[in-house]
This record gives C-alpha cells, sequence and structure tokens, in this order.
C-alpha cells in the first residue's frame, strides 16, 4: 500500500458534493462500508460529512477524497490487497 | 466541563478555499480577537490559504502556529493534538465536509462561520451540532466582523 498520489487511480467524479458521491457509491457498489470521517486509508484521512462510505469492486477501492479548492472527487484505485483487507476487516 | 476561567485554553481556525476575499481579512480579525480574550490560536488551511494568512501578517502579529491541513487532519484523527474550540471557516460543500471531519474526530466546541453567496444553502445542510453564524458577505467583510462581535462574546463565555 502506497500514498493515494503516487498510486494508479481512476477518477469516477470530480468537483462533486459529498452526498453526491455517498448516493454514488451506495447505489453502484453494493459492497460498500460506512467509516467514520478520519478514517485512514493509502496514508491518507478521509474527508466527509456523516455517513461516509467507501467501497470495493473486484480487486479496486472505491473511496471520496476531498480536497478545499476542487470539492470531492471519487476514485478508484486498484489494489488487491487493500480490497481483500477490507472484506477481510469490514471497518 | 473545563474550568474555562483558569484553563488556558485554544482555538483551531480551520480555513477554507481563499477563493473568496474576505477569508482571510476576517480570519486575522479573530485570531486577534480571540489572543486578546486569551486564547492561543492554530491556523490550518491548504497552502494558498496558509500562504494568504501569511503574507497578510509577516511579523506574526495577530497569527501564531500555522500548519497544513491534511497534517491538522492527522493529528486531529490520531489524537496527538486537541483544541477547546474549532472556527471553521465554510462557504462551500468541502468546506462543510472538513467541519463535519473535526467535529467526528475532535471534542473542540464547533463554531461554524458560513459566508459568501450561497451561505444559505451550505447553512442548510448542516446537520451536527455546532455554533451557526451565516452571512452573505463576498467582499465586503464588515457584516462578518459584526456578527463575529455579536457572537464571540457568548461562545467564549458558554463553551
Amino acid at each position: 500500500m502506497g500514498c493515494l498520489e503516487s498510486m494508479k487511480h481512476e477518477i469516477l467524479m470530480r468537483d462533486a458534493s459529498f452526498k453526491e458521491c455517498r448516493e454514488y457509491i451506495l447505489s453502484h457498489f453494493p459492497e460498500h462500508f460506512e467509516v467514520l470521517p478520519g478514517y485512514k486509508i493509502f496514508e491518507k484521512h478521509l474527508i466527509g460529512v456523516p455517513p461516509l462510505y467507501i467501497a470495493v469492486d473486484g480487486d479496486d477501492v472505491i473511496i471520496p477524497y476531498t480536497k478545499p479548492c476542487y470539492g470531492t472527487f471519487l476514485i478508484r484505485v486498484p489494489d488487491p490487497e487493500m480490497a481483500s483487507e477490507l472484506r477481510r476487516k469490514r471497518p | 466541563m473545563p474550568d474555562t476561567k483558569t484553563e488556558p485554553r485554544d482555538a483551531l481556525i480551520l480555513l477554507g478555499c481563499p477563493q473568496v476575499p474576505i477569508q482571510t481579512s476576517v480570519a486575522l480579525y479573530l485570531a486577534n480577537k480571540l489572543r486578546k480574550q486569551g486564547i492561543t490560536t492554530v491556523i490550518t488551511g491548504n497552502r494558498a490559504a496558509r500562504t494568504n494568512i501569511e503574507v497578510a501578517d509577516p511579523d506574526r502579529h495577530y497569527i501564531g502556529e500555522v500548519i497544513d491541513i491534511d497534517r491538522c487532519i492527522a493529528l486531529l484523527a490520531e489524537k496527538k493534538r486537541s483544541f477547546h474550540y474549532c472556527f471553521s471557516f465554510i462557504h462551500n460543500d468541502a468546506g462543510l465536509s472538513y467541519a463535519a471531519t473535526v467535529k467526528a474526530i475532535s471534542p473542540a466546541a464547533q463554531v461554524l462561520i458560513i459566508f459568501g453567496e450561497h451561505f444559505e444553502e451550505v447553512a442548510s445542510m448542516v446537520e451536527f451540532k455546532a455554533e451557526i453564524i451565516a452571512v452573505n458577505a463576498v467582499h465586503n467583510p464588515m457584516p462578518l466582523k459584526a456578527k463575529i462581535d455579536e457572537v464571540l462574546p457568548w461562545v467564549v463565555s458558554n463553551l
């Protein structure tokens, strides 16, 4: 597992609201998990308004990623190890 | 409940994206008001927001410690730091997300300073316990300054 910026990732949504990202995850990824704001993944603490969701889809991990000037991005990161860890831990 | 009359108090000033002009001047004003009340302030924001603050107060008459927002969130989430108050400057969805995160990971009493042209819409999305100052202010800091002057004495006496 490495830092998000240095990892291959696909942007599913950009400049979105936290609600849009939440709804996208709930409607597109049946394997989703509710986490608390500040949950650490890919060396980042997640930012968001509860309830905050992340998901796994095959070997990919889907997370919201918020920047103060650019809103929230929904990001797909291929990481089989992290996907299995999330399935095992069910945070 | 801490004894607010004797215990030293500190406040985190959480800045949003600096695209709305009044943020920097009002944050400096707030830092000065808090300092005069004996409350130590720490300012956090992204690089642009921090740079605006540091350039506006080069000799640091009003500001104290300034830290990167990702580092600040990590320190709060890992319980390495905590604050008595958090004043969050919010004018967009991302600002609200950061404030909600601080609320979830920190015991600080939250004061949300909501401004900008969409202030009503942003204020309507707040779903957690906080004191809210919401004002339609974009270029002119005076309406927000007046609201802070009105609310701050109550905040420092009661929270």
